[in-house]
């Protein structure tokens, strides 16, 4: 049954509306980007070393590391919510993922045989699968931020808790829980897919760090999610109109339970990711990341008032931090100028967002 | 459809509903037949709303019994009455802003297309029914467009159009011409008329006297809870209908 576009209403007195009116030009994700160009024009002739191919590195690796968590707690704040506890969330799956690696790793232990065996040497310790440890425990770091996500969800949407508060006691039960199976010592990745598990976390590929690579994947699967599937709809039906969303029939709990499982294990997989790069899971680590986290989402033109949103502004804000960052390391300016900066374009952003507003 | 279908579409029989020590309605009796429209006039206060929202599915009544096309029904959720076929058109239009018209008419039920295991939504399709249904509803409004960028007649285009999209049985409109100009409400008056055609069952809740006689055939009055008057609307009287709202008369 073919159904002509050709349209059956004249439109006399509704004007189109103009292309630079709409979609990604009328989006403060747009103008976010367009500054974000002026400053890395300006960062070009500022410093020749900005754009040499280490440091280029460096930046995409940098940003990539909270990029992949501000992917996540994007999808929260399109519906209108907040997670804070994702820094704690980062801090607690890495811990687990290194603990368990260690823990089977070690050929004595009753999970450990299982795994691994002595070498004929009787020093070398063997997998008997290559890389089923590493997989073993990266889900179970993620099995952690899945649980922690279904708890938040669950608070959250079912029990009708605010937010901010739910995600603020899940922000010290997760970080309290990391210091409690850590002994406030921190874990590292040990055994013999030690090595795969630096590869996969901060190893790169032709010359593009790994994390760069995940946060490209990750972000383009959010764009087809949140755009082409109705999951993503509902996500945007939900910030911009809760009530409306519940009325037309979206499953508005069930919804809210899978953004901050969502939210959670992207921010599993970015503490995951960042102790591969460290080297260990610290019990202080990713400590206020969250702030970052936000900050960036909001800086990329999500609205903390729901309804607006997307990866590519996740990832703009996360850039836009980064070069900054790394511009006053260039620029030899004390690094402790770097916050106040940040606060200042996030206050920054959101004006001149609501300056535009009011004008159209 | 036959019109001359002697099951009624929705029937109350001894509808209640108590918050708490406010009685907010006793004992509502209704029929509304298919291809009826029925207007629903009360002052703020009287019951209406509460009424509506019950045969919504928002609440359950405390009392009484609802019958949709000859069977009894219990609604939990808006969901279950929406699953009969009953829509609500509701007064704050019940949209998402930051959404287009198509998504929001299509909203809870997209259209999709399979990829393999993947559901994505098929944009085009979507567009191409909202355009044909705004084409009815000769409202300018394009499936594109950003419902925040909308007027008043437009976003009432949007919701309503919303309605004829599943198969609904019985429609019911809060104050669907309250916030829109002259030109756009007899737009939505010819809607009333089409869904009429069509054998649908309409509700209209309005304060506005002129629309419920433009298009309704029969009245109910509700006042302080209780249903007051059921005419026929060609025997009655905007004057009558006003004294019984008011309560200057208590019953016709």
């Amino acid at each position: 049954m073919a159904m002509p576009l050709e349209s059956p209403i004249t439109f006399s007195n509704v004007g189109r509306i103009r292309w630079w009116q709409r979609g990604i030009f009328a989006s403060q994700t747009g103008y976010v980007l367009l500054a974000l160009a002026a400053l890395l024009v300006i960062m070009h002739f500022a410093s020749p070393y900005f754009f040499t191919e280490g440091n280029m590195q460096n930046v995409a690796k940098n940003f990539s590391f909270i990029a992949i968590a501000t992917l996540g707690v994007t999808f929260v704040i399109i519906t209108g919510g907040i997670d804070l506890s994702v820094g704690s969330m980062m801090c607690f799956s890495a811990m687990i993922t290194s603990m368990v690696m260690t823990e089977l790793s070690a050929p004595g232990s009753a999970a450990g045989s299982l795994f691994v065996h002595m070498a004929a040497d009787g020093k070398t310790v063997l997998a008997n699968v290559p890389g089923l440890i590493l997989l073993v425990s990266i889900l179970a770091g993620l099995g952690v931020a899945l649980i922690a996500g279904l708890l938040n969800g669950f608070c959250i949407a079912v029990l009708g808790l605010s937010p901010f508060v739910t995600t603020l006691g899940m922000l010290s039960i997760v970080r309290g829980l990391g210091y409690v199976v850590s002994n406030g010592r921190g874990s590292f990745p040990g055994g013999p897919d030690a090595d795969y598990f630096y590869a996969a976390t901060s190893g790169d590929v032709f010359g593009v760090p790994v994390p760069f690579i995940y946060l490209v994947i990750l972000a383009l699967a959010m764009a087809v999610v949140l755009h082409h599937t109705s999951f993503g709809r509902h996500v945007f039906a939900l910030g911009g109109n809760e009530k409306a969303a519940e009325l037309t029939g979206i499953p508005v709990v069930r919804v809210k339970v899978e953004v901050y499982v969502i939210c959670a294990l992207a921010a599993g997989l970015q503490g995951i990711i960042i102790s591969g790069w460290l080297g260990s899971a610290p019990a202080n680590m990713a400590t206020s990341y969250e702030l970052n986290v936000i900050a960036a989402a909001v800086i990329g033109g999500a609205n903390l008032a729901g309804g607006i949103g997307g990866p590519l502004g996740a990832i703009v804000g996360c850039v836009l931090l980064e070069v900054i960052r790394n511009g006053l390391v260039l620029a030899q300016v004390s690094s402790y100028w770097q916050q106040t900066l940040v606060g200042v374009i996030i206050i920054l952003a959101v004006l001149v967002d609501r300056i535009r507003s009011r004008m159209t | 459809m036959a019109k001359t279908d002697a099951v009624p579409v929705l029937e109350l029989a001894g509808i209640g509903k108590e918050f708490g020590a406010i009685r907010a309605l006793h004992d509502v009796d209704m029929q509304i037949l298919p291809g009826e429209v029925v207007g629903l006039m009360g002052d703020n206060g009287a019951g209406k709303s509460t009424l509506v929202k019950i045969i919504a599915g928002n609440f359950r009544p405390s009392h009484g019994e609802i019958r949709f096309a000859g069977s009894a029904v219990q609604f939990n959720r808006p969901v279950d009455a929406r699953a009969v076929g009953i829509e609500v058109v509701y007064q704050d239009l019940a949209l998402s802003d930051n959404l287009t018209a198509a998504a929001n008419v299509f909203l809870g039920r997209e259209l999709k297309r399979k990829f393999g295991p993947i559901a994505l939504l098929d944009h085009k399709a979507m567009a191409a029914r909202a355009l044909e249904l705004f084409g009815e509803l000769r409202s300018e409004t394009r499936p594109d467009d950003l419902v925040k960028q909308m007027s008043g007649g437009q976003r009432q285009a949007v919701a309503i159009a919303r309605t004829r999209l599943s198969n609904a049985r019985l429609v019911m409109m809060d104050e669907p011409t309250a916030a829109i100009s002259v030109r756009q409400v007899e737009q939505v008056l010819g809607l009333i008329h089409r869904l009429k055609e069509q054998g649908v069952a309409v509700m209209l809740i309005s304060h506005r006297m002129p629309d419920v006689f433009a298009v309704c055939d029969r009245v109910v009055v509700m006042r302080r809870g209780e249903k007051r008057a059921d005419k026929p609307i060609h025997q009655t009287s905007p004057e009558e209908v006003t004294a019984l709202i008011t309560g200057a008369k208590e019953a016709a």
